[in-house]
C-alpha cells in the first residue's frame, strides 16, 4: 500500500448555483486523484439521477449517486441520493436515513459533515459552496474541532453567498477561496 | 457531541441486556445520530450518565425508544412506484378472491392510505385486508387516527396525481382547521398493529408486502433476517416492494425474487425455491 494521506475524504456541500460550481471544480480534477469526494447538493427529488449524469460527463473521475451500504472507494466522486440524508459509518460504508429534514433540508449537509467527521476526525476536508440558506454550517464547525481541515467558498465568488457566509460566520473556516483557488487546493491536498 | 466507540457500544449492550430492545443490528451513525438529539433536547452530554440514567426510568427509556424508532414519510412518497403497483402489480392481485397486504414499517401511515387509495381506484379494497405495522407505538396512533397537518397536502395532491390518481384527490379527505382526515371508509380494510421487525415472526400469507426505507436503517445482518421474513410471509408469486433506495442484492434470497420493475423496487417472489 501506498504511504498514507493525510486526509481520508472530501466533503462538499452546495445548493444553489451547485451544478456549475462542481462542474467547474470537478473538470479539472486528474483521472488520479485519489481522495474520494463526497457531495450533498440540495435537489430536487423528481430528477433522480440527472445530476450524477450531467455531472459525470464533465469529469474524469469516476461519478456516481451513494448507494446504501456500499464501500467509500478512492478516486471515486460520491453524491448524495435526493430525499435521503447520506451518513457514514465507521467501516467507510455509506448508509441512508429518511429521518425529519434538518434546516429544511433532506439530504442534509449538516448530516453528512458530523457523521464524516465523526469517521475521519482530522483527516476530513469539509468544503461549502455556493447557496441561499445556512445547511453546512453546523457541519463545518464539527469538523474544525475534531482538527479537520475547512473551506469555505468566498462569498464574493459565489453565486449565492449565504451559504458560505453563514459557514464563514461559526468562525470554524480555516480558508476562505474562490472557485479556481479551492481547486488548486485541492490538487496540493491530493498530494499530502 | 463526540461519542467515545465504546461508551456508546456499553450504552446499547446494556440497553439490550436490562430492556430486551437490541439496537446493535441498526446502523450506527442514524442511531449515533438519534442518541445525540435525544440528549441534546434533554440536556445531556455525557453518554454514562444517559446509561445510567435509562436503566433506572422506564419512562424515560420509552421516550427514547420512541425516539429511536420514528420515520417520516408522505402521501404517495416516490409517486412513480405507486404508479408502478397500480401499472403491473394489481392486475394480478384482482386473480385472487381475497387480497392479504402487509405494510410493515408503515410510520405515521400516509403510505397506507396512499395504497388504500390506490386499491379503492382499482376495484380491489373491499376484498382487501391491509396489515400495516410498526415497531413505533406513537407513530402507529397517529397512523390509526388518519389525521395529518394541512401543510403537506399541496405535497400529497401533487404525488396522488403524479401516482396515477383518477379521481380528484379531495374526494378522499375533509379539510377542517389545520388538519385533514382521511375518509372512514378507508380504513375499514385495515388493520394497524405493533410489530418489530427485528423479532418478530411472521404472522401470516401475504400475496404483497410493502415495506420501505425501513431496511437502510438496519445492519446487513439484520436486513438478511428481514428478507428472510419477508420470504416466508409471501405466496408463491407474491409481490415485495422497497424503498427506491433498498435493493435485494446483498440479500441472500436474491435469487428467489424476479424483478418486475427494476427501477421502483418492486419484485416478485418465485414459485420453485431451489
Amino acid at each position: 500500500m501506498n504511504k498514507k494521506k493525510k486526509y481520508g475524504a472530501i466533503v462538499i456541500g452546495v445548493s444553489a448555483g451547485g451544478l456549475t460550481a462542481l462542474s467547474f471544480i470537478f473538470k479539472k480534477l486528474p483521472a488520479d486523484f485519489s481522495i474520494p469526494i463526497i457531495v450533498i447538493q440540495h435537489r430536487n427529488t423528481s430528477q433522480r439521477d440527472l445530476l450524477e449524469e450531467i455531472l459525470q460527463e464533465k469529469c474524469k473521475l469516476k461519478l456516481k449517486q451513494a448507494d446504501e451500504k456500499e464501500k467509500i472507494k478512492e478516486g471515486t466522486i460520491y453524491i448524495g441520493p435526493p430525499d435521503y440524508h447520506l451518513l457514514i459509518e465507521s467501516d467507510h460504508t455509506f448508509s441512508l436515513s429518511s429521518d425529519a429534514r434538518v434546516k429544511y433540508s433532506r439530504p442534509s449537509i449538516d448530516v453528512l459533515f458530523e457523521s464524516a467527521s465523526y469517521v475521519y476526525q482530522d483527516r476530513l476536508v469539509g468544503i461549502i459552496l455556493t447557496g441561499a440558506n445556512n445547511d453546512g454550517s453546523d457541519g463545518i464547525k464539527r469538523i474544525a474541532k475534531n482538527g479537520g481541515m475547512t473551506i469555505a467558498q468566498n462569498p464574493e465568488d459565489a453565486e449565492f453567498p449565504p451559504m458560505p457566509e453563514a459557514a464563514i460566520a461559526t468562525g470554524s473556516v480555516r480558508k476562505i477561496l474562490s472557485l479556481a483557488e479551492i481547486q488548486k487546493c485541492l490538487l496540493k491536498i491530493n498530494q499530502e | 457531541m463526540n461519542f467515545d466507540k465504546k461508551e456508546f457500544q456499553d450504552l446499547l449492550d446494556s440497553i439490550h441486556f436490562i430492556y430486551g430492545y437490541d439496537f446493535t443490528d441498526y446502523s450506527e451513525a442514524s442511531l449515533r445520530r438519534r442518541v445525540e438529539h435525544f440528549m441534546t433536547s434533554r440536556k445531556m452530554d455525557d453518554l454514562t450518565y444517559l446509561g445510567r440514567t435509562l436503566a433506572k426510568d422506564e419512562r424515560l427509556f420509552a421516550e427514547f425508544v420512541l425516539e429511536m424508532s420514528v420515520t417520516v414519510t408522505t402521501m404517495f412518497r416516490d409517486p412513480a412506484f405507486y404508479k408502478s403497483i397500480r401499472e403491473n402489480v394489481t392486475k394480478r392481485l384482482a386473480t385472487y378472491p381475497f387480497i392479504k397486504i402487509w405494510i410493515a414499517g408503515c410510520a405515521t401511515g400516509q403510505e397506507v392510505y396512499s395504497l388504500a387509495i390506490l386499491l379503492e381506484e382499482e376495484g380491489l379494497l373491499n376484498r382487501s385486508i391491509i396489515y400495516a405495522t410498526d415497531i413505533n407505538q406513537k407513530s402507529l396512533q397517529i397512523a390509526k387516527e388518519g389525521v395529518y397537518s394541512i401543510d403537506g397536502l399541496k405535497e400529497y395532491t401533487l404525488n396522488y396525481q403524479k401516482a396515477g390518481g383518477t379521481k380528484s384527490f379531495s374526494e378522499y379527505y375533509k379539510a377542517k382547521y389545520n388538519h385533514v382526515m382521511f375518509d372512514k371508509s378507508l380504513k375499514q380494510n385495515i388493520v394497524f398493529s405493533p410489530h418489530n421487525l427485528a423479532v418478530d415472526q411472521s404472522f401470516n400469507e401475504f400475496q404483497l408486502i410493502i415495506c420501505r426505507n425501513v431496511l437502510i436503517y438496519f445492519k446487513q445482518s439484520l436486513q438478511n433476517k428481514v428478507f428472510d421474513l419477508f420470504y416466508d410471509s409471501l405466496c408463491p408469486f407474491g409481490f415485495l416492494g422497497l424503498g427506491n433506495k433498498e435493493s435485494l442484492l446483498f440479500s441472500d434470497k436474491k435469487k428467489h425474487f424476479e424483478d418486475i420493475d427494476k427501477r421502483e423496487k418492486i419484485f416478485m417472489k418465485k414459485k420453485i425455491s431451489s
